[in-house]
């Protein structure tokens, strides 16, 4: 009779053991995914970076948008983790100020009597291009992220997690709050 | 002459660059010179005859904080008409470093440019002066004009060159006469005091920055005050007033008046309703604009004997001064201005007469030195293709 009891108490541990464990690996995954697309966040960040530096540079834009250009490239490069938001919402406004002026894809397209001097008008066309892609990639990384960081947080905060430490050494994933809406897009 | 300005800031926003133009442009106006501005300004409002409005600024991040700025494709076309139009004899920048008209001016135009630096620009922009975009726009400046010290270091370290120092002026003669505010001067104020009694002293600035030093008036109040009866303090300026009140004891409370911020009209009224103007400023003025004001009133002046102050009194000849931050100094000094009221008169005077330098008919004038020597031999600004 007692053999019984402690064949099913040892089975029931192992069961849970089992599942415990099961658990754990899930949170890690999880974990690891976050992590994935906060490298992917940040690359797209970094290109869209660098595209908007090269378009500063270029001569197509006036000097005054090219300076107002680079000095928002120049502060996202140069702020730490905890401004990095704000340097990068800076940094979106200035591209939908400068970019995002209808007047400019009108008149860079035409070329006649165009305020700035205007380079092959292929190299043009392909770095604008550019840049709308990686701020359309921005935006997808962006939610991509928040979406897996919401997910972890909510697996964290599940009780038996809580209770046993699941989550071991890993850091809660941050939001990553941005104005990152499109170029092109009327914002008032 | 034919000047053209351009001005990078909204018109329709106050700011100083913008007040220096317009009056910079309406004392060479007085001098019978042509004068054509072009600003970023809204064309609902009503604009001065001789601004040319460029379109609306657009907010945009710029320098740690958010700037109402001109550029693109419609600000250049804008600019570039205005200079094909114009035909002027010079064209007169300001703030060309800054993003917006005066830079998108210095790139289109060709001919005599002269560019005023109101700011002095920070260590980190340098490498922004390295784009080769804006170095050459900037390397198209003939003459170079800085209202202060500090701004000339960002040409001479900068932008090539050394600048002319022609501080900011004062329209002196809005400052020379004005009723004195109501419930003034009364007992303690303007033209009352004499040996031990009465008068008043004024203080014009931002109450809660420390380096404006009210808190050093403050102290020297309370130790004048005792020993003289209709002694009052008038005070104007933001800030918050509560902590000066309450440092004074109770009985002295309402002797010092703190008035808040007030008009420019109102600030004149201030000054005519006191006997003696106090800068107490322990620090960081490159000129002092307030004193200066306050001098141009026919005030006399007890100021603290920091650079900017020793040079606009002529070293203590249009003005006393006192130890920087010594209260007890302040109110020896201001005791000895306020029993003798012909020591006053002798400053007063020499206050208006050293406060003619700021005066913005002399100030044009020496812009216009300026601008006759960049244009020895050139022909008119036109547009580069």
């Amino acid at each position: 009779m007692t053999w019984t009891i402690i064949v099913l108490v040892v089975l029931a541990l192992v069961l849970w053991s089992f599942y415990i464990s099961w658990r754990a690996s899930r949170l890690d995954r999880l974990h690891n995914r976050v992590e994935a697309a906060h490298t992917a966040l940040d690359l797209a960040l970094v290109r869209r970076a660098a595209a908007a530096s090269e378009l500063a540079s270029s001569g197509l834009l006036d000097p005054a948008a090219s300076l107002l250009l680079a000095d928002a490239v120049r502060r996202v490069r140069q702020v730490g983790p905890a401004e990095r938001d704000l340097a990068e919402s800076d940094l979106t406004r200035a591209l939908r100020a400068t970019l995002g002026d209808p007047d400019f894809r009108k008149e860079f397209g035409g070329g006649k009597d165009a305020g700035f001097q205007v380079a092959a008008d292929q190299g043009a066309g392909e770095l604008v291009a550019e840049l709308d892609a990686a701020g359309q990639q921005v935006f997808i990384a962006r939610k991509f992220y928040n979406d897996l960081a919401g997910r972890t947080v909510d697996a964290r905060r599940r009780p038996l997690v809580q209770v046993l430490h699941l989550y071991g050494s890993a850091q809660q994933p941050e939001f990553f709050d941005m104005d990152d809406a499109m170029v092109g897009e009327k914002i008032e | 002459m034919r000047i053209g300005i351009a001005c990078p800031y909204s018109w329709d926003v106050p700011g100083g660059v913008q007040q220096h133009i317009r009056d910079l442009a309406e004392a060479l106006i007085e001098l019978g010179h042509e004068v054509s501005v072009i600003a970023p300004a809204d064309e609902d409002r009503p604009l001065p005859p001789y601004v040319v409005p460029a379109g609306k600024a657009v907010p945009v991040p710029y320098n740690g904080s958010v700037a109402r700025l001109a550029f693109g494709p419609i600000s250049t076309h804008r600019v570039r008409r205005w200079l094909k139009e114009g035909n002027f004899d010079v064209l007169h920048v300001h703030e060309p470093s800054v993003p917006s008209l005066s830079l998108l001016a210095c790139w289109i135009a060709s001919g005599p440019i002269v560019a005023t630096v109101h700011t002095a620009m920070r260590k980190s922009r340098i490498l922004l002066a390295t784009m080769p975009v804006l170095r050459s726009a900037l390397e198209k400046i003939d003459g170079r004009i800085a209202v202060s010290e500090a701004a000339r270091s960002t040409f001479v370290e900068h932008l090539g060159g050394d600048a002319v120092l022609i501080p900011n002026g004062v329209a002196t003669r809005r400052y020379r006469h004005a009723d004195p505010l109501d419930g003034w001067p009364g007992e303690g104020g303007a033209g009352k005091a004499r040996a031990g009694k009465g008068g008043a002293i004024g203080f014009l600035g931002r109450m809660d920055e420390p380096r404006k030093g009210l808190a050093v008036l403050v102290r020297a109040f309370e130790l004048l005050a005792p020993g003289r009866p209709g002694l009052r303090l008038l005070i104007a300026g933001p800030g918050d007033a509560d902590e000066h009140r309450r440092s004074l004891p109770p009985e002295l409370r309402d002797r010092a008046v703190f008035l808040g911020e007030v008009s420019e009209e109102d600030k004149v009224r201030v000054l005519h309703s006191v006997d003696v103007f106090c800068s107490p400023n322990t620090g960081g003025e490159s000129f002092g604009i307030v004193t200066v004001e306050a001098m141009a009133a026919g005030l006399p002046i007890v100021a603290s004997d920091i650079p900017a102050f020793r040079d606009v009194l002529r070293g203590g000849e249009a003005g006393e001064l006192f130890a920087t931050g010594d209260p007890d100094d302040l109110a020896r000094a201001a005791a000895r201005l306020l029993d003798d009221p012909a020591r006053r008169a002798e400053l007063s005077v020499a206050a208006l007469d050293a406060v003619a330098e700021y005066d913005w008919g002399t100030v044009a004038r020496n812009v216009l030195s300026v601008y006759e020597t960049v244009v020895l031999g050139r022909t008119t600004v036109g547009i580069t293709q």
